[in-house]
């Protein structure tokens, strides 16, 4: 590919990453980033956040032995890592804990969020409830229908959802509104970004939130089986989870890291969500990043039945791990998506998020085709409460 | 180049291209020019336009569903430079149409086309190396924004790589019309004089004669972006040149500047009711 007409100052990924924003946001961006360097400096901060993530959102979270899946797939031995258990259902309530106390140590009173499916929105109402701060949420209208739990659970502890019509009422609509506010609120407001997206420092303080997934997954696969696994296979909306379930095994290089991206529909423009193999690079929302886009570069609509999957852009770490190829990355329709959760409910009584169930999905695929001497961790990032009004409808379980 | 600042102040107008329509496109452009605009903005429409309050937001959703192209822009940029060369042309964009495009192509193309100057949104001085080596290349003015929220270390690296004018941005916040001006504006100029002497315009959220008036007292230009896009929203394809032109008319005529004459038919809008 053709080498990007740009050039970097800090939080470049290979090419890819940087900070593509308005003017007026920079000085914020600097603000987080000095705030953070910081605070990673600071031993009190990591006590502080160690013992949040510990005794209020309740890591670590299990490494299980997923023994029924495995002996239905006849293959690899299947680990679960079970963030579906944190606080809140989700693993985004690791980096809004981190992003919550950079908040307070830089006096921003006021938070501002978007969500996909919901779970980041949640998570981030939750930290401001903990922390006694004044909580904004965009969320496109398309996904308040269909996550409409997750809308209640935010305004039951005490956050303002708002709504947003314009584009496809999904992800990306919902970060432009907040992007708005930001510019407008900037001095007084924190954005609390819920994935590696957006401008430097995003993306790496949020892999960063994150990477407590993977550290605690090698010592746990350590001890459980003495070896490291084959495969790593986590889901890729934004890129969250699976950078953090990706990040501590990306030095061991026999183990295969596997990104699994929403493939909608059909591999139309419009009908799905994956953007390594229908798009290109490009900037979207901050960031230089593989793109779904048309030939006048006018971003794309995309399409999953995972309201946390369906945006056009793609964290820019993983678009350098998959450029340098030590990630893989593939995609699961809505359909695979949707047996998956039937089939690890059926299997495993653990009903994972529509998002982890793409996960999920690519592990069928491959697990059957590898060794019981192979051994595969699916990051389950979380639970898929939130998605009853949707399986109750696409898998017929109102039947009298 | 004529990125001139002759009047004080100089009118620098924005206009999302391709809305209405193309071909209304080019006779409001005309007709900005010949009531009096020195500087035009040709907005290249894009589907998520972050920096631009609703009344943008609309206007670029319109051009889009017209199919409307950074192409199309140049194409427009190159008639207008015909038939106004003493017009200053800016493009107006989000980074990611230019990069779609090429950054090399874009920039050859604009220089063919006769376009003066190019500002970027989303592109910050510490990304635009590569940018602002092509813009030198095809002799193209890089402006960038100055926001009040800019430490004065970031207004003098924007000084430095400036070209034609340097754009401030009136007060933290999206484009979009207000009732006042704030006190950012004024300071923000103060504090970017120190840095250049090229001429600064001071833009978003100026709609009226009086915050043109006002704009006058300490800066060189004042860029009129979502009250003009309104006016045209307003007044529908047909009607848009004559609104445009009456528009200006009335900012400039208060501040003695001598306005085009534009072709006085149809209803005369009210400049300030363009308020959100």
């Amino acid at each position: 590919m053709a080498a990007p007409a740009i050039q970097a100052v800090a939080g470049r990924f290979g090419p890819y990453g940087g900070r593509y924003v308005p003017e007026t946001l920079v000085a914020a961006l600097d603000e987080l980033d000095h705030a953070y360097a910081e605070a990673q400096a600071d031993p009190d901060f990591h006590l502080r956040l160690d013992s949040l993530l510990r005794d209020y959102a309740g890591r670590p979270t299990p490494l299980y032995f997923a023994s029924r899946l495995t002996e239905a797939l006849g293959g690899a031995k299947i680990y679960l890592k079970r963030e579906d258990l944190l606080h809140t259902g989700a693993h985004k309530i690791n980096n809004c804990l981190g992003q919550a106390l950079l908040a307070v140590r830089m006096g921003k009173k006021r938070i501002i969020a978007e969500t996909g499916a919901g779970q980041h929105g949640v998570a981030t109402a939750t930290v401001c409830a903990l922390f006694g701060l004044e909580c904004v949420v965009y969320m496109g209208e398309e996904d308040m229908e269909r996550q409409q739990l997750n809308v209640y659970r935010m305004r039951m502890l005490g956050a303002e959802v708002r709504g947003v019509s314009s584009g496809s009422r999904t992800l990306k609509d919902a970060i432009n509104e907040a992007m708005r506010d930001w510019v407008t609120n900037v001095r007084t407001t924190h954005y609390l970004l819920g994935s590696v997206l957006g401008a430097h420092p995003y993306p790496t303080m949020v892999r960063d939130f994150h990477r407590v997934i993977s550290r605690e997954a090698r010592a746990q696969i350590l001890e459980k089986e003495n070896r490291l696994p084959t495969a790593i296979i986590a889901c890729v909306g934004g890129g969250s989870n699976a950078i953090g379930a990706f990040y501590e095994f990306i030095p061991d290089k026999d183990v295969r890291l596997i990104g699994v991206e929403a493939g909608g529909r059909g591999p139309a423009l419009g009908d799905h969500a994956a953007r390594f193999s229908g798009g290109s690079p490009g900037v979207l929302q901050g960031t230089y990043s593989y793109v779904l886009q048309d030939d006048a570069g006018q971003i794309a609509l995309t399409h999953s039945v995972s309201a946390g999957l369906d945006y056009a852009s793609i964290g820019p770490e993983h678009a350098a791990l998959h450029d340098s190829g030590r990630a893989e990355y593939t995609s699961a329709t809505d359909a695979e998506a949707l047996d998956a959760t039937l089939r690890l409910a059926r299997t495993e009584g653990i009903i994972p998020a529509l998002e982890s169930a793409h996960a999920i999905a690519e592990c069928i695929r491959v697990a059957p085709k590898m060794s019981p001497r192979d051994v595969v961790i699916v990051n389950v990032s979380g639970r898929g409460d939130k998605d009853m009004g949707i399986l109750v409808r696409e898998l017929q379980l109102g039947g009298r | 180049m004529p990125l001139h600042f002759q009047s004080r102040p100089s009118l620098v107008a924005y206009l999302t291209i391709g809305d209405p329509d193309l071909a209304a496109s080019r006779a409001i452009a005309l007709a900005a020019i010949d009531a009096g605009a020195d500087v035009l903005e040709l907005g290249v429409p894009f589907s998520d336009p972050v920096a631009d309050g609703p009344v943008i937001q609309r206007a670029s959703e319109r051009a889009l569903r017209n199919g409307v192209t950074l192409r199309d822009v140049l194409s427009l940029a190159a008639d207008l430079r015909r038939e106004r060369p003493a017009a200053g042309l800016v493009v107006f964009s989000y980074l990611n149409p230019i990069l779609r495009f090429g950054l090399e192509e874009f920039c050859a193309a604009a220089e063919q086309a006769g376009v003066d100057g190019v500002l970027v949104t989303d592109m910050i001085v510490e990304e635009a190396h590569d940018y602002l080596d092509a813009m030198r290349r095809h002799h193209l003015a890089p402006i960038f924004l100055a926001a009040p929220t800019s430490p004065d270390a970031r207004l003098e690296r924007i000084a430095a790589v400036s070209q034609g004018f340097v754009y401030a941005i009136s007060r933290v916040g999206i484009t979009g019309a207000q009732q006042s001006l704030t006190s950012d504006a004024e300071q923000l100029v103060a504090r970017l004089r120190r840095f250049t002497q090229l001429p600064i315009a001071v833009g978003f959220g100026i709609s009226n004669a009086d915050h043109f008036a006002a704009v006058g007292q300490f800066a060189d230009a004042a860029v009129i972006g979502s009250a003009l896009v309104a006016a045209i929203e307003q007044a529908g394809a047909k009607a848009a040149p004559d609104a445009v032109a009456r528009f200006i008319q009335g900012l400039l005529t208060p501040v003695g500047r001598p306005a085009g004459e534009p072709d006085l038919r149809g209803p005369v809008p009210e400049p300030a009711a363009q308020s959100q």
